[in-house]
């Protein structure tokens, strides 16, 4: 019966997660990116789908483009491999959506009674604070279980997993490629493989300082770590301890998303439309779709590793600390007994004190908020600048973000070492 | 003989431009800029034109359809001298001239068939007419076509668009 409950709550993660958010995100992308660029260059972008002289401020153009998408005809060009040509596009959306299972949306649920020690929650075992109260002060504090309901795979080898999918992700646009049996589709699926396991080196590379500098893989743990407080005030974000490895990584992350100024799969200007040249209908729509959820994934997983995940600063399990003082130390003897808890309870209240259900809705707000953030900076980067050259993307690839991260590793050790 | 050759000075970058991060910056900050006064409404200034809504203002000496004016009696003001035929680089005009009644005017068009999909819209035959009976100032697009046929306009179609021209015609012989 509970294996029953726990499959039901897998279950409506994933639908909640990857159909309500994902996919809503992803196809709503469509039309934002449109609307971006167009604002960007002082135009109204796509405005005139109407119904019954209602437009929407051109909301209805999803409408639109999904009915197109449907109707029009799935074209398989002859001498294709008919069966690698329909699973490509599948291929490359399922890579994209799979990936969000190691999202955290928000901390995994406590229990019992959530208290924050030198910036981390920590989840005892009583049902509130008062509880707490009428407890034995000599009793030793013990731990109530965590509920990850805001991640849908709370594992601990959260980032290789990422690497690992992103890894396949490469196949869906390679095999599209090569089935399609046409010369620009073949080299936009070369140069997409090329491109994607070229900088998937350097994407690993940059993020094993941070590795270094939180000590797990756990994405949920490593978003935890973030709400340390540094020198006592300011919240230890990924972007503050690993700045560099930022730059690097959002570099090769879009160069992994294949999106202009990365767009040499694609190359408009020289390949017609890169590997998807002989895609129509709904596959073209899906190798769009996946490139659209890759890039909100992208925009997740800079704010979870960079930005604080859900972390909304200074605000912990009971309300906003602004400063580390007001916290529980950590526990002499390795344990705190009820006693302390109770004094911390009775005399160091949060700055503002909040309820830990709204805390909860908070922090999924702020990462929501952070993604969003993240996705317009993506787009504004794809809208502005220049695309490169083949020769010149293996030339930073290989030449400048390889070395650069190996350097910003080797500092990392350094600093780690001399500073522990 | 040696081809003349230039060597350009490739001027010094600095390592910062070299880099390619500031100007990075820089360019999303402009990008920004223009996407947050768009927002913003802070510039009145929009591209974009509704078009079957809203219709651009045509400059005054826009060319347009042609059109072929009227004498004070409503015939035709083309005394079918082919000067317009002559001078068009397309060859999209095709006159067939005809003896008029009226002998002072000696000869009129009995076709006159414009290709407005071989006409490139330079204004020459306008330039040539020597007695005003052509003109590309009727300020309306040439119409969509889903037959070839349709997109050749004929003389009464361009005289329907034609109003009546004051200018002087033929004159007085002075030998």
């Amino acid at each position: 019966m509970t294996l029953l409950i726990e499959f039901a709550i897998a279950l409506l993660k994933v639908l909640v997660i990857v159909f309500g958010f994902v996919m809503a995100l992803g196809s709503l992308m469509t039309l934002t990116e449109r609307k971006y660029s167009a604002f960007m260059q002082k135009r109204w972008g796509p405005i005139r789908a109407e119904v019954l002289g209602f437009r929407f401020g051109g909301l209805l153009h999803l409408v639109a483009d999904g009915v197109k998408m449907i109707l029009k005809e799935d074209f398989i060009p002859s001498g294709a491999n008919r069966n690698i040509h329909t699973i490509a596009p599948a291929m490359g959306l399922f890579t994209a959506m799979v990936i969000f299972a190691i999202i955290p949306f928000a901390d995994a649920w406590c229990t019992g009674l959530a208290l924050p020690v030198e910036g981390m929650d920590l989840c005892f075992g009583f049902d509130d604070a008062e509880a707490l109260q009428s407890a034995q002060p000599a009793a030793v504090a013990t731990f109530a279980p965590t509920h990850p309901y805001f991640q849908i795979a709370d594992l601990n080898a959260g980032l290789l997993y990422m690497f690992a999918i992103t890894g396949i992700g490469v196949y869906g646009t390679a095999l599209g490629g090569w089935a399609s049996n046409s010369k620009y589709s073949l080299l936009g699926g070369l140069r997409a493989s090329a491109q994607m396991i070229s900088y998937e080196v350097s994407m690993g590379l940059s993020l094993a300082g941070l590795l270094m500098v939180y000590g797990t893989l756990d994405v949920n743990e490593m978003v935890r770590e973030q709400g340390a407080l540094l020198w006592g005030t300011v919240p230890m974000w990924g972007i503050l301890v690993q700045p560099f490895a930022f730059f690097l990584f959002l570099t090769a992350s879009i160069a992994e998303s294949k999106r202009a100024p990365f767009d040499m799969p694609e190359a408009e200007s020289e390949l017609v439309a890169g590997y998807f040249t002989e895609y129509s209908a709904m596959k073209f729509g899906i190798f769009s779709l996946s490139e659209f959820v890759m890039v909100v994934f992208i925009g997740a997983i800079c704010a979870t590793l960079f930005f604080g995940g859900w972390q909304v600063p200074w605000l912990y399990a009971d309300g906003f600390h602004f400063s580390g003082d007001s916290m529980l130390a950590a526990a002499s003897g390795g344990a705190w007994t009820a006693g302390e808890l109770q004094s911390y309870v009775q005399a160091s209240t949060p700055d503002i004190a909040l309820p830990y259900g709204l805390v909860v809705f908070l922090r999924i707000g702020c990462f929501l908020t952070k993604i969003i953030l993240m996705i317009a900076l993506q787009l504004q980067i794809r809208w502005t600048l220049p695309r490169f050259r083949y020769d010149q993307i293996m030339f930073l690839g290989w030449k400048i973000l390889l070395p650069a991260s190996l350097i910003n590793l080797f500092i990392t050790a350094l600093a780690i070492l001399l500073l522990r | 003989m040696p081809a003349k050759t230039l060597v350009m000075e490739r001027g010094k970058r600095s390592f910062w431009v070299q880099s390619y991060l500031p100007e990075v910056a820089n360019g999303l900050a402009v990008t920004l800029k223009h996407l947050v006064r768009f927002i913003t409404r802070q510039e009145e200034s929009v591209f974009t034109i509704n078009y079957p809504e809203e219709k651009r203002q045509y400059p005054e000496r826009y060319r347009g359809l042609h059109r072929l004016m009227v004498r004070e009696d409503g015939q035709v003001r083309c005394v079918a001298c082919m000067c317009c035929s002559t001078i068009c680089p397309a060859n999209c005009i095709h006159i067939v001239a005809a003896e008029h009644d009226d002998a002072s005017i000696e000869k009129y068009p009995r076709i006159f068939v414009i290709d407005e999909l071989r006409c490139i819209v330079c204004g020459l035959c306008v330039e040539a007419c020597p007695c005003d009976a052509i003109r590309m100032d009727s300020g309306v697009h040439c119409h969509s076509f889903t037959d070839r046929t349709t997109a050749f306009l004929n003389r009464d179609l361009l005289m329907n668009l034609g109003t009546y021209s004051a200018a002087k015609q033929g004159g007085e012989r002075s030998f």
